[in-house]
Formats: structure tokens, sequence, C-alpha cells
């Protein structure tokens, strides 16, 4: 396998950004990831990003957002209707069979336009449960309440990393909730999808994220410190929530064996874990220890924007990386219900 | 190290049909994933990962469906993947599964595209109402049939050349079991006569909307070596995209397509197109395509790709660069399907398992995929010999 | 930038329906005669509701048994107040529920005032709309096992049906309604203001100087945001065209045939799609020059239909130099012959 490394990223989150069409909010992200390695589009070897039509509403919306990447001359490029954690997953296959030697990735999502929690609801299956129009939040509270009641986590746990969250968040300039409030204040709130608390469930956000990819030497001529990934796998388990144990994550831990998770000590993890109950979930799946900083961001609690979550944890591991802040950490993105479809990778600075 | 060679062993398609009403959206997709997979010798455990392609989500109403139908396609524990790249997607998808063996991630993927448009109605899923404006187009033929008219005035081609389009890709249809349309009493003049819809195009010059589902099961040198039935070996695959809309664009032959033609003839070796590629499955939605993609694809001069048509070339029966075999996109358009089927079709002819439809002898077949507003593109080539 | 950026309800609509294949198609077929039915997977447990693959090997499943109509609660949430799309006339707990007999559970409804009603573990049993169809909402929702619940209320197994004496369910509604806030983007809606003037305006491309219009915010050339705004002519010429003779669902106003038409307006590097009105469709002439005929002034308003459609000038025709290529490359192209 050829050594494939982050080399530059660029995102950006906030509660709406309602002035702005996709590709206006795109713009500015690309030029900068393609500018901090002094690269232009035509340096490509590979392009691909991630979106979805449900979110805002119009279909092909990635046929207009394809225009910020400036695809004149024509580009090697691809789209995943995936976090845009698949489309980097897809651009580090490219590297690995092309002859190429750099790669852009990009994704984005709005989800202000419309209502995340209802949205989500066509996600599920057409004949037995998307008629009933069961919402985001009371599908993740059936995997808490189990989880509760397994006696793995209890309330108190999820509060406690509801409010690292917001302590983390606190010096993340890309947070939406970045208030901090002690475990006991969240322990106080009333339940919004009962079992969860509003600081249980993700902060919605909008945005997107860029970042260029490229390989052995030529990763090291552009940046000072290349964060390479190390492994990288994605599975997933059954769609079905009766069918498959919500207090775990088969579908994760399959692909953090894989991506070699295990193989040597983590010093810091950004997980796309919507809620407190799926980091808590994650944290085993991954076989994550004491010694690990989780969601040094604050995480996709602090800002969960739809397709990007999983790229924007990548970003997050890298830019910690390469200022010297840990040397090995894991990103990791989902898709799905109660973390359906999970995707794992080892970075690690040279 | 190079690229893993990588064999398709293993076609499946459904029946397409308007609408598939004895199936339920992942029975769609299974009957066309079995047939891959029995064909390729394969059980679903074999399997190791799933790459999924289909066009917008608004078609069927269920957001990112790869999802749900995770335990339909053996998914439970294995990576499955989603590629949306517009028309072109079947193609893409084709593309990136193979990348999958060629970069040595995984021995053996099952690829499938589908679409089941009788869910809604593709005049509604393509254009969404948009407040603030309003359409002055109706749908892709109104869309694509100016820039036909673009070729044809910059061709002189006569008139009738996309009647015989057509008639020729629905008479390739009888032979195709899978088509969508069985037109078995069409005369040319019939083609001639229908009405027009979006003048220059009449109403059998363009594609039905049609339920289905096409699969193919690839695997690494390996795999297509032991693979105990024909084999098809991949030997070009490639990607181009670009922008829609820009000064000075060529939209009869987009930048896109050339270049990316450009490269997949020089990944498989191909100097001469014409004389090396045996049979040609090529995205055709409407007839006038046809000569536009010929000359675009560099299988005949510019202005020229009307005088294939005119003389039966591309034809099955007695042409010597076969366009279609399958009846075509004109005779099933799964949208998100049509792309693989495309590919599906082309191993089909280099494998002999094309049944009536096949190209005696043929070698070296070329797969091809557009879409958006002709702006994505996905091709590939496929031999029989390694 | 003086305006605001617009912003517009979206409602995305549509009557789906799906297909439903046997197996689905018996079990809806079952829940309009009100049974309910699971089915037998490879290591003999049962599913339910039935799938049509087992999740743990992707085989076909067929064996379809017929299940008592109570069991108990898995688990179970409470959502807060119902939500728009919803079947439910109240807030309801969402719970998964395993029917007695079943070795899995299924999601839906529990009809209940409130969380303190609910426990896992709790029993419950099926509570039947009156009127069913063969759909899941057939199935009002589940209640607590003790309730007092009527006639429709089924406690124990219904045998007196035979399902295959009746018409299979092979369909099913699954409509759509989305609402979203829909906004152009800050380059659209500068387009769309200056529309209420009687303006159009494109914006340049700082590296290469084109200019596009409608205006995108983007340069698809530099792959940069675009630097200014432009103000252009309402006049241009025909690029290309086709005489549709199909009616759009959405403008039933527009009476085929008519003709739509790519039109270059002069300073302008690429063309966008207009109705040339006014003239008979086949008199339209590729180079044909046009003006646009605007909405009489007191309708105007921020939209781009204050343009009706293009008329011809009457001027000579323009000369299209390269026919493939749509557009101009450069901005600044004088016109053709035109007079």
């Amino acid at each position: 396998m050829k050594d494939v490394a982050i080399v530059s990223f660029a995102q950006r989150q906030e509660a709406q950004i309602s002035n702005e069409s996709e590709v206006e909010m795109m713009i500015p992200l690309m030029e900068q990831a393609k500018e901090a390695v002094g690269l232009s589009q035509r340096d490509m070897g590979f392009t691909c990003s991630g979106s979805s039509d449900f979110l805002a509403g119009q279909a092909f919306s990635f046929v207009m957002t394809i225009d910020g990447t400036g695809p004149v001359p024509p580009i090697s490029e691809s789209h995943v209707e995936q976090d845009g954690a698949w489309a980097l997953y897809e651009a580090w296959v490219k590297l690995q069979c092309e002859d190429i030697d750099t790669a852009f990735v990009y994704s984005y999502g709005k989800s202000s336009p419309g209502s995340l929690r209802d949205v989500l609801a066509t996600q599920m299956d057409p004949y037995y449960v998307a008629p009933l129009w069961p919402d985001a939040y009371a599908i993740e509270g059936l995997a808490a309440r189990m989880l509760l009641d397994s006696g793995k986590v209890s309330e108190q746990q999820l509060a406690e990393i509801a409010s690292r969250s917001r302590l983390n968040a606190a010096t993340n300039p890309h947070a939406v909730r970045n208030e901090k409030k002690s475990v006991e204040e969240i322990l106080a709130e009333p339940y919004l999808a009962d079992p969860l608390r509003p600081s249980d469930i993700g902060a919605i956000a909008d945005g997107g994220a860029a970042m260029v990819l490229a390989t052995g030497d030529r990763a090291r001529s552009l940046c000072e410190r290349p964060v390479w990934i190390r492994g990288i796998d994605h599975r997933s388990d059954a769609h079905t929530l009766g069918v498959r144990d919500l207090t775990s994550a088969m579908s994760a831990t399959i692909a953090a064996e894989k991506s070699g998770v295990g193989a040597d000590r983590i010093d810091l993890a950004e997980l796309a874990a919507p809620f407190t109950t799926s980091e808590a979930v994650l944290t085993e799946a991954l076989g994550l220890g004491d010694g690990v900083s989780v969601n040094p961001s604050g995480g996709a609690l602090a800002a969960n924007t739809m397709m990007a979550a999983g790229l924007i944890r990548f970003g997050e591991i890298f830019e910690r990386i390469a200022r010297g802040d840990g040397d090995r950490g894991v990103a990791h993105a989902t898709s799905g219900r109660c973390l359906q479809q999970n995707l794992v990778a080892v970075l690690e600075g040279e | 190290m190079g690229k893993e060679r990588t064999a398709v062993i293993g076609v499946g398609q459904t029946k397409y049909a308007s609408t598939r009403g004895d199936v339920s959206m992942a029975g769609l997709l299974r009957e066309a994933a079995q047939r891959a997979l029995d064909t390729a010798h394969k059980t679903w455990s074999d399997i190791d990962a799933v790459v999924m392609g289909k066009a917008p989500d608004f078609f069927e109403g269920v957001m990112m469906p790869e999802i749900y139908l995770a335990e339909a396609l053996g998914c439970v524990g294995k990576p499955i993947m989603r590629v949306h790249t517009a028309g072109s997607v079947g193609g893409s998808t084709a593309c990136v599964a193979a990348s999958m063996v060629q970069s040595r991630v995984h021995s053996t993927v099952l690829t499938i595209a589908w679409e089941k448009q009788s869910e809604s109605n593709a005049m509604w899923a393509l254009s969404l109402p948009q407040p603030f404006t309003t359409s002055v187009n109706a749908g892709a033929g109104g869309y694509f049939s100016p820039i036909m008219r673009r070729y044809m005035a910059m061709s002189d081609a006569p008139e009738l050349i996309g009647c015989l389009v057509a008639f020729k890709d629905r008479q390739h249809a009888l032979k195709n079991p899978y088509a969508h349309l069985h037109q078995h009493d069409l005369t040319f003049e019939q083609v001639v006569e229908s009405p027009m819809l979006w003048d220059p195009i009449r109403y059998s010059e363009t594609c039905p909307s049609s339920d289905g589902a096409c699969a193919m099961v690839l695997t690494d040198e390996a795999g297509g070596d032991a693979h105990d039935g024909p084999v098809a070996w991949v030997s070009g695959t490639a990607m181009r995209s670009e922008s829609n809309s820009y000064g000075g664009r060529n939209m009869v032959s987009p930048a896109a397509s050339e270049q990316c033609a450009d490269d997949v003839f020089a990944q498989a070796g191909i100097h001469d197109r014409r004389a090396e590629i045996d049979a040609v499955e090529m995205y055709v939605p409407f007839s006038w395509y046809e000569p536009m993609w010929l000359e675009s694809l560099g299988f005949a001069d510019k202005g020229k790709g009307w005088q294939l048509v005119e003389s039966g070339a591309t034809a099955l029966d007695g042409g010597d660069l076969p366009v279609n075999p399958s009846g075509g996109v004109l005779s099933s358009n799964a949208i998100g399907a049509s792309g693989m089927i495309r590919f599906a079709e082309a191993a089909l002819q280099v494998m002999g398992e094309a049944g009536e439809h096949q190209v005696d002898g043929a070698r070296t077949a070329f797969g091809h995929a557009y879409g958006g507003g002709a702006q994505y593109f996905a091709m590939w080539i496929v031999a029989k010999d390694k | 930038m003086p305006e605001e950026v617009l912003q517009a309800p979206l409602v995305l609509e549509y009557p789906f329906t799906g297909t439903t294949g046997p197996v689905v198609g018996r079990f809806l077929t079952g829940l309009r005669e009100g049974v309910v039915l699971g089915v037998r997977r490879s290591d003999g447990t049962v599913m339910c509701p039935p799938l049509e693959y087992d999740p743990a090997d992707a085989s076909p499943l067929e064996e379809m048994v017929e299940l008592p109509q109570s069991g108990e609660v898995v688990s179970w949430s409470w959502g807060g107040p119902r939500r728009e799309q919803q079947p439910f006339d109240q807030p309801v707990a969402w719970a998964l529920i395993q029917l007695d007999g079943a070795d899995t559970p299924m999601l839906h409804a529990v009809l209940v005032d409130g969380p303190e009603q609910m426990s896992t573990g709790m029993r419950v049993q099926i509570k039947w709309r009156d009127e069913r169809e063969g759909h899941i909402t057939d199935i009002c929702g589940f209640v607590p096992e003790s309730d007092e619940t009527g006639p429709k209320t089924a406690s124990k197994t219904s045998t007196t049906v035979d399902l295959d004496s009746v018409e299979a369910v092979q369909s099913v509604r699954t409509p759509i309604r989305l609402n979203y806030s829909y906004t152009p983007g800050r380059a659209l809606s500068e387009y769309l203001y200056a529309m209420k003037d009687k303006r159009i305006i494109g914006d340049r491309c700082g590296d290469t100087g084109q200019v596009f219009v409608p205006p995108r915010g983007v340069s698809p050339v530099a792959g940069k945001a675009t630097i200014e705004t432009v103000d252009l002519p309402d006049v241009g010429y025909v690029e290309s065209f086709n005489i549709t003779r199909v009616p759009i669902a959405t403008r039933p106003d527009l009476e085929p045939p008519y003709c739509s038409a790519w039109i270059v307006l002069d300073g302008a590097s690429v063309g966008f799609m207009g109705l040339v009105i006014n003239c008979e469709p086949e008199s339209v002439r590729l180079g044909m020059r046009v003006r646009a005929v605007w909405k009489p002034d007191e309708e105007l308003e921020v939209s781009a239909t204050n343009i009706l459609g293009w008329e011809p000038t009457g001027e000579a025709d323009e000369v299209i130099a390269d026919i493939e290529r749509i557009g101009r490359v450069g901005p600044q192209q004088k016109r053709g012959s035109a007079s």
C-alpha cells in the first residue's frame, strides 16, 4: 500500500448558513485547502465529494457545487451520496491504484433549510418504518434506553460526556454549542427525547470541509508534518433496529480491527457521534482506553454537520497531530440510525 | 507495483419494465445481484464489499437507500459504498468498484446500480420546484434537444439519421430478453411518423422510463484465472467531469468526453479505435447522441459520425462497429442502472455471453455513460484476453 | 450587496407508491385482515416484521408464521410533541415491541398520554385501525395490555382469515411531504432583485473576464468566487432551441407547441434557457436576435418570472462562428454581422 497523508484542511460550521448557496459556502473552503499547500485544481490527480440531495431539498445539488473546484479543463472526479469520509476513502483507494500523488476531497451539508429529525425518517425502511415518520431523536432514544437499561452506562456518565464536549468546544471556533455546562446542570435539563436531554443530542449545523491528500514524498514536500492514513476501513450493520444489538456497534468494532486501532497507543480520537450515547458505544466498540483524549474539538455533539461531520473528524485529528498535539489518532464517521454504518481510520504523524 | 488486474466474472440483470410491480425495492436489486453471483459461481459470503450506485434519491423517496438495503445486499459486517454522479452513475459505480480490486483493497466486489422509476415520476424528480423562477423547458428532452439541433446544423446530417438510430436500437432490443421495449411490429416509417416531442426529437427517438437493476461481480487476477467460465478483463477505466456552463464550452463534444476517452483508450493500448473495438455500448438516451458520441469518442471524424449510422456500420447485423447491440438506453432506461448496463453488456460481449445479440468474435468492447448536462463521463474497456 | 438574501418556503411533496413483492405484501395483506405475520429465519427464529432477506446470511426468507397480537416493550422513548407528518392524533411513545412468538422486536408507537405510563418490559397489544388498507398504519399503535380498548383490539391470535383467499397487497402508499426554506444564495438573490427593476445582471470571473448569467457567485473556469457583477442588455441571440410539444407539469399556462431556447445575451459568455415568444415556433432560427419581453411594470416582482419570454428583434441573424460551442469564449467579442 502507498503511504497517503492528509496535508491540508479547511472547515466551516455554523448553526445556520442561510445567506449562501452551497457552492457559495464551499468556494472559500476549497480555495483555502488548496492554497495552504500551494496547489491548484489542475494539480489534483483525483477529486471526490460527498453530499445529499435530501438535506437541502434539491436534486443534483452536487452538480452546481462542482463549479467551485474549477473543473475547466475537466477533472477526474466522482461523488458519493455519503459523508465526505467515504469520499476520502474513495480518494484513498484511487491513490493506491492510479499513477497520481494528490487528491482533493470535500463535502458539505445544510440541514437548516429542512427539519433534520423529520428528513431522516426517509432513510428508514420504506414499508415498515418511514410511513410512521419516527423522528431521529426518538429513534436514538430507543438505543439510549437499551444502553441505560443494560447498565453499560448511566445518565450521569452521559452527562459527563456532554459536559466534556461543551468544555472542549469552548476553544473550538467551529463549534456551534460551546457554552460550558456542569454535569449537574445537564442532568437538570428536561428530556427532549426521553431518555435523551438536549445536551445529549448533537447541535445541528450547516457547513462543509475541504481537504488535500498526497502520497509519500509529495506529501512531505507539501507540508511540514503530513498526517498519514495508516489504516482505514468501513463496515455496515443491519438497518433493521430490531435485529441488532443497539448497545454495541459491531460494524465499528470490525472497522477498528481492520484499520489497526489496537495495534499501538492512541493519543486522541475524534468520533462522529451525534449523541452522547453514540460516543459511549463507540468508545467501547473501538477499544479506546482511559488515556485517549476523545473528541478534543467537542466532536459532533458540538457541531453535527450532516455529510461532513465524518470528514471534519479527519480534519480535527490532522490539525492536532500536524501541530504536535499527539502522534497517533483515530478518526471516525457514521451513517444511518444508531451507528449502522461506521468508518474508522488510524492517523499518524511522522 | 501497478494495478491489480481485474476481471468481470459475473453479470446479472433484471428484466426492465415500466413497472416491476412484482418485487419490492430490495427484491429488484436482489434479482440482478443473485444472477450476477450465480454466473460468477459465488455466494454472498464470498463478497468482500458492495459498491452501489443510483441517480437522485427523490426517484424513490428513500434517502441514501443503501442504508435500508444493507440486509438485502448481504452487507451486514461488510463495507457498502454509494456512488452518485448523475446519469453517468452506473458507469462511475463500476469504475469505483473496479478500483477497489485494482488497488488490492478487496479481492471480490459486487457492484450494482438501479432505479425504480415507477415509484415516482422522472419529470418531477429531475425538476423539483424552485421558488423565484419557473420552468421553461420540459425535462431532459427539453435540455438536450437544442444541443442535438446544433449537431445537426454543424454536420449537415440528413434529417432522418436519428430515426435510423432509434429503429436500429429497437431492432437490437428484440434480441435482448431483458430489454424493456420489444416492439416487434415497429417499422422505420412508424419511427419517422411518431410525434415530435422536442423538435427535432420524435417520441420514438427518446428512451423509455424503466424499473431495473444491473449487477456485476469483479475479482482480482487470481480469481479471474480460477473462474470456471467466461471472463472479461478490465483493460481501462476513466471518469471525467466538467462544469455544465462556461464560455466556449463544446456542448456537442464536451472536453470531458474527449479527455475521458483519450485516457481510457490509452490505458487499453488502443490506437485505432474503430478498428480495434469490436462492440460499443454507449449511453444514447436520445437518438442523435449516437453520431455525436461516435465523433466525440474518436470512432469517427468530426462531422462524419452520422455517416457511420447511415452506412449501417453501427448495426449488429452486418456492421463493423456494432453500437448498442443490447438495444441501448433507447430500449431500456432505469436511469441509475443505465450506465452499468452499458458496462455489463460490453463485458457480456467479450465473455461471449450476449446470446442472440452477441457480436461474433468480440474480443474488445467499450462501455460508456454520461450524465448531468453532458458533463459527467465514465468509460471502460473490457477484453477477452488478459 | 444592499438587499437581504432571499428566502422562500419550499414544499417537496410526492405521493410515492412502492411495490411490495411477496413477503412485504403478505405481511401488509395480513395487517389489512387483522393478522400479524412473522417470517422464519434459517436458524428457526421468527422475525417480525418480516424481512425479505436474512440479516445474518442474506438468504431469502419466505416461511410466514402468524403471531399473537400482544407482546413486550423491549425499549421505548418519548419524542415530545407530535410531528407534522406522523400518522397519529397525539404525541406517542416509540417502542421496540417484541410480539409473543417473535424473536426480534418491531418498531411502532405506543398510544399513551405520557412517558410516565411507559416502562421497559411492559405488556402491550395492538390497536387496529377501523378502516384498513394493507399498510403499516393499519396498526394505530400499541396500547397497554390492561387497557379497556374495545372490540377492535384483538388479544390473541386470530385464525379466522385465510390469506390465500383474499386479494394480496402488492403496493403501498409512501407519500412524502417535507418543508424546506429555500435560499438561492447571494449571487442569485442579487440577480432576482435586479429583475424587479427590469435589469439583468451577470457576474464576472476575475481571471478570465468571462461573464456568467444568471450569476452563481462562482467562476467554474477559475474555481474562484466571481469578482463583480455587471449589467447586461436584455438583447441577445438564440444559440439553439427546440419546439416542444409536451406540456410542463408546473406550467399549465404554457400551451404546446412552444419554443425553448438557449439565449446568449450580448456581453455574456454563457447561454441560459428561455422561451421564444411572439412568433411562430417554426420561424425560430439559430442565431436569431431576440429581446426580453417583460411583464407589465405594475406586475414586476423579485422573480425570474418577470421575463415572460424572448421575442425576435428583427435584426440580422448572429453568425455563430463555432457551432459546436455554446456561449462565447471571451466576454468582449463583437456581434457577428448583426446590423
